[in-house]
């Protein structure tokens, strides 16, 4: 087991300089728009954007621009300096995360809360009206691209611009230690659009999942044995049946701690997604870096995550 | 001597599927009496397993109809209960506890993620008020009485630690944790190698015997059943189309379909140069079943009327206790057989069935009753 593991955290290793090599390719050797013309602001003279290539270092080769960025990460692990705000790109992130951890943690606990108890009562009361209700439902929320979806919440519910104006619309949002009720409200509509896409997802994984299982020989033997109902359900049922959906769980909890881009764009919460299409737009290059290698480094470690959780999930499974 | 443990009662269940009615038990009854053993023989889609399960209601749902009685005497003071009319939770206190089953292919039968100390300890849990402690006492003198080795240290393993064999006895430790009264074994030796095969049975042979509990088994296979069972009743279409003590019908079986089923066993005394016959054909639909005879779309001596007859269920003429459901008269039975079992071939004994016919439209039959009732 140990020595799997440390065979699968060295290959994340890898995996996360080949994106880091990969994002440095993308945006510093094939064309972009450069960093110092937009710098540098409009009808700015020649000799000026050449003098903010020269500090942006932009002069160097590439092998070069890499060599200095690599050294960032690992002497001084402050992932370089944005070119706009000059603050370390790693303190950049240390204040959009708390805003992508709320909006994910929160999503998340409310999707289970939603997705799981409908995905059980779904496969348990199969062919019933309530089955087929909520499964039109789930079918209604996993079509909606979640732009559109957080739109049409913002018309119907934003107290700024909506027509029933319920909730704290965009721009609302302040962090948990200034003001938790404030916290909680921006929160709200944000926590719904990620929440309510994805329960619809587990919920028909679930109830695929589940329905497998009520099918397998070892719950008729837990029937046959005389358990109580609901034990036969939850404990053996359920127990296999989850099981794959806390691996989608952990994966997608990955990907979107490395910024619910969408979302954080629509409520303009600034977090880890937002901070990098910002910097995307402005060419700041070493904030597109430090966010990319971010994200990859939380898919990996959920990955990784995933992989020894299953060991303690499901005794068949031991890594050598 | 007390009545019957179990009694089925002219047991009907029928599936609602897109296809069409699946009609799996059609018309059964059998009685079980205590410490005895029964074996249903049958192939697949013989309506064998679907009955067993219906025992202890595990056929039940919104597509399945029900019909008939299973009358069962858990206690003898309270006297029989029906099984088919029992409301679900009642139904549950004896599942497990007075009836226990065990199935086919131990493997999938056991719950991957937990250990088997565990899913025995539940088993006991379930029926009785006693500690954790105690259950787990419990399920570790089962493991031992099944002749698990080092049981102290087995409690504590997963399913997938233990071979084909040795699952099967936990299968059966977990059936019997409630000393049942009856054990039903759903084909209990199908997915083991021989050489376990014969272990399980004599396994199951020996508690029997320990214990005084009545066993139906489920099984294609009659040389299970020739081991362990005291009566045997062969199935076919969901139906019994033949009953009786286990010698006589190895000695001298009366349906067509038990004489295929015999003669496709391989023997060790056999010449080497006879063929095993296979019985031709394949098992009947039960959607769309055959018109009289179930059986007579393969059945090497059927005749016209076969088609139309649906044979009842009757005892054999001078065999009392042998029943069975065949339209060909005893005398042309016995002649048959007889051939069958020194070598001939069905093909070769055909013919006999239709002069059968001819006689049976003649004053013949009268003579052939007489007989039957002078031995």
């Amino acid at each position: 087991m140990a020595a799997y593991i440390i065979r699968r955290v060295l290959w994340g290793i890898v995996t996360i300089v080949a994106v880091i090599f990969l994002t440095f390719l993308l945006f510093r050797v094939f064309p972009t728009a450069d960093p110092a013309t937009l710098l540098a602001g409009k009808g700015a003279t020649t000799q000026r954007i050449a003098m903010i290539r020269q500090e942006l270092g932009l002069n160097h080769s590439w092998l070069v621009q890499f060599w200095i960025y690599l050294k960032g990460i690992l002497f001084h692990f402050n992932l370089g300096y944005s070119y706009y705000t000059q603050r370390s790109v790693l303190s950049e992130i240390g204040t959009a995360l708390p805003a992508t951890l709320s909006l994910t943690i929160g999503a998340v606990v409310l999707w289970i809360l939603i997705g799981i108890p409908i995905g059980i009562l779904s496969a348990l009361k199969r062919g019933s009206i309530w089955d087929r209700t909520a499964m039109i439902g789930a079918l209604t929320f996993v079509s909606m691209p979640t732009f559109w979806f957080g739109l049409i919440l913002i018309y119907f519910f934003a107290q700024s611009l909506g027509l029933l104006q319920i909730f704290p619309g965009p721009g609302s949002y302040v962090g948990f230690t200034a003001d938790p009720v404030k916290w909680f409200g921006a929160l709200i509509l944000p926590w719904l659009v990620l929440a309510l896409t994805q329960a619809a997802i587990y919920s028909r994984l679930l109830r695929g999942n589940l329905l497998d299982v009520m099918g397998e020989d070892y719950i008729r033997t837990a029937r046959a044995k005389g358990l109580p109902n609901r034990r036969v359900v939850y404990k053996h049922g359920v127990r296999s049946a989850i099981t794959p959906v806390l691996t989608v769980l952990a994966i997608d909890l990955g990907a979107l701690l490395g910024g619910a881009v969408i979302t954080e764009r629509i409520f303009e919460i600034h977090g880890v997604g937002l901070l990098n299409i910002t910097a995307i737009g402005n060419s700041d290059f070493p904030v597109v870096q430090g966010t990319t290698v971010l994200a990859a480094v939380f898919v990996v470690v959920a990955n990784i995550g995933v992989d020894i959780a299953y060991a303690y999930l499901d005794p068949r499974v031991r890594y050598t | 001597m007390s009545g019957p443990l179990i009694s089925v009662e002219d047991l009907r269940v029928s599936f609602d599927t897109d296809d069409g009615v699946v009609h799996a038990v059609d018309g059964l009854s059998y009685k079980v009496t205590p410490g005895s053993t029964l074996g249903i023989v049958g192939e697949s889609g013989s309506g064998k397993s679907v009955s067993s399960l219906t025992m202890l209601g595990l056929t039940r749902g919104p597509q399945a109809k029900i019909s008939g009685k299973i009358m069962f005497a858990a206690d003898p003071e309270r006297g029989p209960e029906d099984l088919v009319s029992m409301d679900d939770d009642k139904l549950r206190r004896i599942r497990g506890n007075d009836i226990a089953m065990i199935f086919q292919d131990p493997l999938s039968a056991l719950h991957p993620f937990y250990k088997v100390g565990m899913q025995l300890m539940e088993t006991v849990l379930a029926h009785r008020n006693v500690s954790k402690r105690a259950a787990r006492e419990r399920a570790i003198e089962l493991l031992g009485l099944v002749g698990i080795p080092d049981p102290q240290r087995r409690v504590d393993q997963y399913p997938h630690e233990f071979s084909g064999g040795m699952r099967q006895r936990v299968m059966i430790a977990m059936a019997l944790a409630n000393e049942p009264k009856l054990l039903i074994a759903d084909e209990p030796t199908t997915a083991l190698d021989v050489t376990v095969q014969a272990q399980i049975l004599a396994l199951l042979d020996g508690l029997q015997q320990r214990l005084g509990m009545a066993i139906v088994v489920i099984t294609h296979d009659l040389a299970v059943v020739a081991e362990i069972a005291d009566e045997i009743a062969v199935m076919y279409a969901g139906r019994i189309v033949e009953h009786a003590g286990t010698t006589k019908v190895f000695a001298s079986p009366q349906h067509p379909y038990t004489w295929g089923l015999l003669q496709s066993i391989p023997r060790l005394d056999s010449p080497r140069e006879e063929e095993l016959v296979p019985i031709a054909g394949r098992p009947p639909s039960l959607i769309n079943r055959p018109t009289g005879c179930h059986f007579h779309p393969r059945c090497p001596y059927v005749q016209e009327d076969h088609k139309r007859i649906d044979p009842r269920l009757e005892t054999v003429p001078g065999d009392p206790g042998h029943e069975v459901a065949c339209l060909l008269e005893a005398d042309v039975r016995a002649r048959i057989w007889d051939g069958l079992a020194s070598g001939q071939s069905p093909g070769e004994m055909r013919p006999l069935a239709a002069v059968s016919k001819r006689s049976g439209a003649a004053p013949a039959p009268p003579h052939s009753r007489s007989e039957g009732h002078s031995s």
